[in-house]
């Protein structure tokens, strides 16, 4: 594959190029430039493509693991699709993934990451190391041990509640009464130090002097922050952005472990509706084309943010 | 030269294959292994032994899948569906043996049980469940499970109500929840009955089945082979939750639609005395046994067993619903002659009794439930034994996940008040139409 592209891509980047010093022999360069991507290409295909060629496939049919769709597999066009858009619960489903993604990552994890990292901007050694590691070490739990300890954070005998009826307040029931807004904070907790990590590296790169310079120019503290430091790191903000949305939308194991999606179906979102369906239901047919579905709306967020971008620094 | 290599290098895996595949004497048997569970090790190592003694040169593999129950399902099924890994024995839960059937899956074994004299022990409700729709017989069944309500012998006591309780009827029963919440109070929870999507399956079978088979109605008409919208039974099931609910005579919302409810019931509640009437199954008692997480040495002074009435006390008098597991053969297998000759081992009298004491079974066999070691067991088991005779199996046919998931949703409905019990029977009855199709169900009555 390499050895069919690299001629062309090479011969439609010579002419323009002038400044390029090394004329003789551009093609074996491309070549020699593209070899060590080779293995990797080479997994790629094997062990991505399959699968997705495969998931494609699957999702026109009406594969099942029992029943009649498992003895006959025969392809059944759009079917699965209409089915998801004229079911209630994958509406449900779709307006639950939304809303968590928008209250636990666009919301929560970035601006709390945001807040953190001017914080720790400002605060003396001691304090940025020790919220460092509180904050670090929230990540590096595995999802199922965070999702564990949320349980029995927010449980009916859980520590909160003791703490609630210590001080004499009434206890609480979220996983119950709000389980979207109770698995949101969940994953707020564990996720916010991506963001934290990200923007702190993005703020040492704005250069005193600028800001500065804003501020003998009868800046505040926010006019500097919106129209100086902002715009400075806006491309981390937007891939920041983007790599959590990614995540948070397929976030599986902090909801099946705290809610299993439930009551009900009242923290159903879409990565659990798609297990219910293929896994509980043995509908592998439906269930990948939902999971193609989330897949579609992960790229349209990406398309989003993408188009934040300026035009220039796009490429 | 390069192309004798070259013919070499491929020649070797596959007879490599060959011999794997081909070696007539090897048997693969899959079964779930959850937890730290030791039992069914324990028990096919033993049969290996007896087996191969006879038999040196058969060399067994046992494949325990490591997953919960769907897992295990999905699991299994994958297995199955290829002629390189299918096992050659496979450990089937009964309600997704029908489902696995009408997948091509197994393999009919009519014959041979039939030819087997163990067959006759075997209690009538456990040959119909491993019956398939076209008459085939498709498994053996290894043991059940009956379900019955538990009660707290002290609260009893304390709250008047004469001993031993047995109720006849739904209105009894309700009678007897209202005089325990008058008499204990807030402190006591009359009655659970596990209901809604949280408790899944269990809310289901020990809660709603419970109730609708005690009806005149029934989820699935064997004779038409379709499913039964609109009945009065299923009305009047989907009422008698609201009213427990609605009268708090249960846990409240809150704990009732926590998916772990039943480690509090069975570890808090009912050891402490917070919970007077269980609607449960005949295994709950391993969660006191000495060494279990719950241990409860006295649970069998205090708690009592009752059978479920049906709705207006007609015959046989109680209701009970039965699960259980079984061994089949899967289609794609071709030892299925030695993995028979095995499975008639693993099946003798002396063998399933050891096992059926180690792993606090009930017995789908009469020869079993006749021996002495195993009426001895526990304190509970001739109660539960006793109510085999007259169980009733689940429909289950590939829908019944997602109609049971539908029959959740609609106990969720009426328990948290979000819709009256039509309104709920409403939604359930266009869900089942969503499931199975307008020509898969019809208007009972």
């Amino acid at each position: 594959m390499t050895a069919a592209t690299a001629p062309e891509a090479a011969a439609a980047s010579t002419p323009g190029e002038g400044r390029e010093p090394d004329r003789q022999a551009p093609t074996s360069r491309t070549v020699r430039r593209g070899l060590p991507l080779v293995p990797a290409v080479v997994l790629l295909l094997a062990f991505m493509a399959g699968p997705i060629v495969y998931s494609l496939y699957l999702a026109f049919t009406n594969r099942a693991l029992r029943g009649e769709g498992a003895s006959e597999t025969s392809f059944v066009g759009f079917d699965n699709f209409t089915q998801a858009f004229a079911s209630a619960d994958f509406w449900n489903a779709v307006g639950l993934t939304l809303l968590f993604t928008l209250v636990s990552a666009i919301i929560g994890q970035n601006l709390l990451g945001m807040a953190l990292a001017l914080l720790m901007r400002k605060a003396n050694k001691l304090v940025t190391a020790l919220t460092g590691a509180v904050v670090i070490g929230a990540w590096i739990l595995p999802e199922v041990v965070a999702a564990y300890l949320w349980y029995t954070f927010l449980g009916d005998e859980g520590s909160l509640n003791q703490v609630f009826t210590a001080i004499g307040l009434p206890p609480q029931d979220w996983l119950f009464s709000v389980p979207i807004l109770a698995v949101s904070f969940a994953n707020i907790w564990r996720g916010v130090a991506f963001s934290m990590l990200i923007y702190t590296a993005a703020l040492a790169q704005v250069s005193p002097e600028v800001e500065e310079a804003a501020t003998m120019d009868g800046a505040g503290r926010i006019r500097k922050f919106v129209s100086v430091t902002l715009p400075i790191i806006r491309r981390s903000v937007a891939t920041n952005l983007m790599l959590i949305t990614l995540q948070t939308l397929s976030v599986f194991g902090l909801i099946f472990i705290m809610t299993a999606g439930g009551p009900g179906t009242s923290s159903q979102t879409l990565p659990l509706y798609m297990y219910e369906q293929a896994f509980s239901y043995g509908q592998l047919g439906y269930g990948t084309a939902v999971a193609l579905l989330l897949l579609l709306i992960g790229g349209l967020a990406s398309l989003a943010y993408l188009k934040m971008l300026p035009e220039e620094e796009k490429s | 030269m390069l192309r004798f290599v070259g013919g070499t290098a491929i020649a070797l895996p596959l007879a490599a294959c060959g011999a794997g595949g081909g070696n007539e004497n090897r048997l693969r048997i899959a079964y779930q292994q959850f937890g730290s569970g030791q039992v069914m090790e324990d028990y096919l190592t033993r049969v290996i032994e007896q087996f191969t003694t006879e038999r040196p040169e058969v060399v067994v593999e046992l494949v325990p899948i490591v997953a919960a129950e769907h897992d295990y399902f999905t699991k299994n099924e994958l297995m199955m569906s290829s002629a390189r890994t299918a096992p050659d024995l496979v450990y089937e839960d009964t309600f997704i043996l029908q489902a696995d059937v009408e997948a091509g899956y197994l393999r009919p074994i009519t014959e041979l049980v039939e030819a087997w004299p163990t067959w006759e022990a075997v209690f009538e409700p456990g040959r119909t469940a491993v019956t398939a729709d076209d008459g085939e017989i498709y498994a053996v069944p290894t043991h059940t499970d009956t379900r019955a309500l538990w009660y707290h012998s002290g609260l009893f006591e304390e709250a008047g109500i004469e001993l031993p309780w047995a109720p006849t009827t739904w209105e009894e029963l309700l009678e007897t929840f209202r005089t325990l919440q008058s008499e204990l109070g807030e402190d006591v929870i009359p009655f659970n009955i596990f209901s809604g999507k949280a408790q899944g399956e269990k809310a289901s079978m020990q809660g709603f089945e419970m109730l609708l088979y005690g009806t005149q109605d029934t989820l699935y008409d064997e004779e038409s082979q379709l499913w039964q919208l609109g009945s009065q039974g299923f009305a009047d099931s989907l009422d008698f939750i609201r009213t427990v609910f609605e009268e708090g005579l249960t846990p409240n919302l809150g704990d009732a639609l926590d998916p772990n409810v039943g480690e509090t019931i069975y570890n808090s509640w009912l050891p402490e005395g917070r919970l007077a009437v269980n609607l449960d199954g005949s295994w709950i008692s391993q969660n006191w046994i000495e060494g279990a997480p719950g241990e409860w040495p006295e649970w069998s002074d205090v708690m009592q067993l009752a059978t479920m009435p049906t709705q207006d006390g007609a015959d046989p008098g109680f209701v009970t619903l039965s699960g259980g597991w079984s061994w089949a053969l899967p289609a794609l297998s071709s030892r299925s002659e030695l993995a028979w000759e095995f499975l008639q081992q693993m099946l003798t009298v002396e063998n399933m009794t050891e096992l059926a004491v180690t792993d606090n079974q009930i017995a789908i066999r009469e020869d079993i439930a006749a021996q002495e070691d195993y009426l001895g067991y526990s304190p509970t088991v001739e109660f539960f034994t006793e109510l085999v005779p007259d169980a009733t199996y689940r429909p289950a046919y590939a829908p019944y996940p997602q109609v049971s998931a539908a029959i959740q949703t609609a106990m969720e409905t009426v328990m948290t008040g979000q819709g009256s019990v039509e309104e709920a029977q409403a939604a359930y009855d266009e869900d089942v139409i969503g499931i199975v199709g307008e020509d898969g169900a019809e208007q009972a009555g």
